[in-house]
Formats: structure tokens, C-alpha cells, sequence
């Protein structure tokens, strides 16, 4: 065929318009959310004592790590999946999780005698967090690769990778509810593990279902 | 130049968003020409013809319109796009070349032809169901509209439309990477 006829089939296909790619996003992202949020109150919900929870530093601070990691893994997952977009700034972003949790642990490091430090690290949940982080961002997960596929990511692989961070950051938000242990030993340890785990199975479905 | 072409390319890709058939023609002219361009530049070995690459270009930066944002530049945006193409159809050439060593022995077939026209979209447009083959061909090769593409099919313009999205839908998704 030559270049002149297909630009005849494709300019008679011109008044077919999907939707644009940065609303598509926040309409993913919610739905992700209503996904996260169904798993997370069917299975294992929010601990009973939330409210007083919610008057402790720990356990606040679990949320501004996961909503941090969630934000920079949404901004740096939209410039991955749009062609030419600079993605340097977005993805120096996502050094801001790691980092505030690297400060908590220091602080957390400082504060708490030496004797205690291997008892908060291991916790009294951590096979719940291991399992119920990544098993509440597996739908969120499916979204954002589907999204990928909708989009026209030219790095596969690392914007599956950023999927996986972002399903890793919304799921542990919601987890986080659940999670008696608050301590950022705890939370820098198997958060960590179960994110890295969703981030592994993000990139291998842009490696092998994002195709276009 | 490229200031002038890149204000003037938006303008046009905007109005075609909007529904001004025109102006998509004639982005997609002046893209073409800008693509076929820097393939040729890019490709300086045999193998890959160029024309495929700015085809299947054409044909995904006609699906993945919508991940244009109407404020930023274009040019960046095609050029990206146009090097994905090219950096998948060199990835293809490369894994054909291990295909033909192991195959060698028993197939003295000519393997140079076949890389080129399988990546031809004459041959992905065979791969259609025969109502979006017969839609494609009767607006791209016979260079027919909408209309008279209804008239002669006997099928309603809706139909026409409906059939030839999906039929190009189709043929980009056969040029996605394989692997």
C-alpha cells in the first residue's frame, strides 16, 4: 500500500476520538481506588482502635510515605505512557518516599533503645503485609497496565515498573489502616518487599502485555 | 524552521482533534515527510524498508492521538513515536537474522524478501476480516469516501466508519512489538 492511500483511510477515520490520555489517567485512578478499597474492606478492613491510631505519629506517618510514593508514581507513570514527555523531574520524585522513610528510620533508630529495635522490625504482622499489599494491588495493578496498552508508553518494561509503584502506593495506603505495626523499621522493611514484589510484576507485564 | 513547523503542526493537529478533516490530511502529509526523513537518516543498512517504518508510524500516531496533549509540543511527541517504530522494526531485523542462521541448513528460501513484506501493510490488511479488508481497500487503494464506500457495499456510513476503525485498530495492534 502506498503512504498516500493510508493517509486516506486514516483521515476518513479522523472523526473517531477516544478520550484524552490525562483524563483516561484520573478516571483509572479511581476506579483503582473503588478496586483497593472493595478488596480492603471485603478481607482484612481497618484495625478497630483507628481513631486513636489516627492521634500517633507512626501511624500517620505510614500514610505520608505510601500517598507520597502513590503521587510521584502517578505523575512519573503519565509522562512514561505519553510519547516525547520529559520525565526527568517525575522520576527525581520518586526518591521522596524512599527518603522520608530513610529519615523515619533514623529517627525511629534514634529514639528507641537498641534492645527493641529487632521486635519492631519483625512485628506481629508482617505475612499479613507480604500478602495483603500485593493481593490489594493486583485489580489496581490490571488497571494501570490496561492503561498502559490505552497510552503509548516507548518504555515498556519501566512503565510497568511505575505501575507496580503506583498499585504498591495505593495498596499500602489501604493497608496501612489495617497494620498494627507502625513502626518505620517495620514499614521500611516488608512495605518495601511487598511494593518491590507488585513493581517485579508490573514490569513484566509491560514487558510482555504492553504492546502497540 | 523547526519553531515555524512545530507552531504550524499543532495548529493543524488541533484542528483536526476538532473535527477539521482537512487539516488531518494535511498533518499527516507533512508528518509523513518529516518521518520518512529521519528514517531514511537512521536506517543505513539493508533489510528495513524505510516506507514501512513511516507507515506504521503514520498508523500510531493515528491510534495514539489521544496521547497527544493539545499544550505541548507535537514534534517531540511524533519523533518519539517514530523511534519506537524504528528501534522495533531493527529489533525484529535482528531476531530474523538468528531465525534464518538456525533455519539455513534446511531453507533456501530468500529470507530478504520476506522481512519487508511482512512488515508491508498490504499483508496485515489481509489478515482482516473480509468486511474491514473490503472497507480499508475501497478508502485507501480505490482512494473512495465514506459515501460512496457505503453505496457500494451496501452498507450504511455508520457501518463503513465502525468497520474501518477497527480494521486499522487492527492492523496497528499486528505492528505492536512481538516479544
Amino acid at each position: 500500500m502506498r503512504t498516500e492511500d493510508l493517509i486516506k483511510a486514516l483521515d476518513a477515520d479522523a472523526r473517531d476520538r477516544s478520550m484524552p490520555l490525562g483524563k483516561a489517567w484520573w478516571l483509572a485512578f479511581g476506579v483503582a481506588v473503588l478496586i483497593a478499597a472493595a478488596v480492603f474492606f471485603m478481607t482484612i478492613g481497618p484495625r478497630p482502635d483507628i481513631m486513636r491510631a489516627m492521634h500517633t505519629m507512626r501511624f500517620m506517618s505510614k500514610f505520608v510515605f505510601t500517598l507520597v510514593l502513590a503521587a510521584s508514581a502517578f505523575a512519573l507513570i503519565r509522562a512514561l505512557s505519553t510519547p516525547g514527555a520529559a520525565t526527568g523531574r517525575a522520576a527525581a520524585w520518586m526518591f521522596a518516599a524512599p527518603l522520608l522513610v530513610a529519615v523515619a528510620v533514623i529517627l525511629e533508630l534514634s529514639v528507641i533503645p537498641e534492645a527493641d529495635w529487632g521486635r519492631r522490625l519483625v512485628g506481629s504482622n508482617m505475612m499479613i503485609c507480604v500478602s495483603f499489599i500485593p493481593l490489594i494491588g493486583l485489580g489496581p495493578l490490571a488497571v494501570f497496565l490496561g492503561m498502559l496498552r490505552y497510552g503509548a508508553p516507548t518504555r515498556p518494561v519501566l512503565a510497568g515498573a511505575a505501575a507496580g509503584l503506583l498499585a504498591g502506593g495505593l495498596a499500602a495506603t489501604f493497608y496501612a489502616a489495617h497494620c498494627f505495626d507502625d513502626s518505620p523499621l517495620f514499614v521500611a522493611t516488608w512495605y518495601t518487599i511487598a511494593i518491590a514484589f507488585l513493581t517485579a510484576l508490573g514490569a513484566l507485564g509491560g514487558r510482555f502485555f504492553v504492546r502497540w | 524552521m523547526t519553531g515555524k513547523d512545530e507552531a504550524e503542526l499543532s495548529r493543524l493537529l488541533r484542528a483536526a482533534i476538532a473535527g477539521d478533516e482537512r487539516a488531518y490530511a494535511d498533518f499527516l502529509h507533512r508528518i509523513a515527510v518529516l518521518v520518512r526523513g529521519f528514517v531514511r537518516r537512521k536506517i543505513v543498512q539493508g533489510g528495513i524498508d524505510p516506507e514501512d517504518v513511516v507507515q506504521e508510524t503514520l498508523l500510531a500516531i493515528h491510534v495514539k492521538r489521544h496521547t497527544w496533549r493539545m499544550d505541548a509540543p507535537v514534534l517531540p511527541w511524533v519523533y518519539a513515536i517514530a523511534r519506537f517504530k524504528l528501534i522495533d522494526a531493527f529489533r525484529r531485523r535482528g531476531r530474523r537474522i538468528e531465525v534464518e542462521l538456525d533455519e539455513i541448513a534446511e531453507t533456501l528460501a530468500e529470507p530478504e524478501a520476506e522481512t519487508v513484506s511482512e512488515r508491508d501493510i498490504n499483508r496485515a490488511l489481509d489478515g482482516l476480516p473480509p468486511a474491514q479488508r473490503s472497507v480499508v481497500s475501497a478508502i485507501s487503494v480505490d482512494g473512495r469516501s465514506i459515501g460512496e464506500t457505503a453505496a457500494r457495499l451496501g452498507i450504511s456510513e455508520t457501518a463503513v466508519r465502525v468497520s474501518l476503525h477497527r480494521g486499522l485498530a487492527a492492523i496497528a495492534r499486528r505492528f505492536g512489538r512481538q516479544r
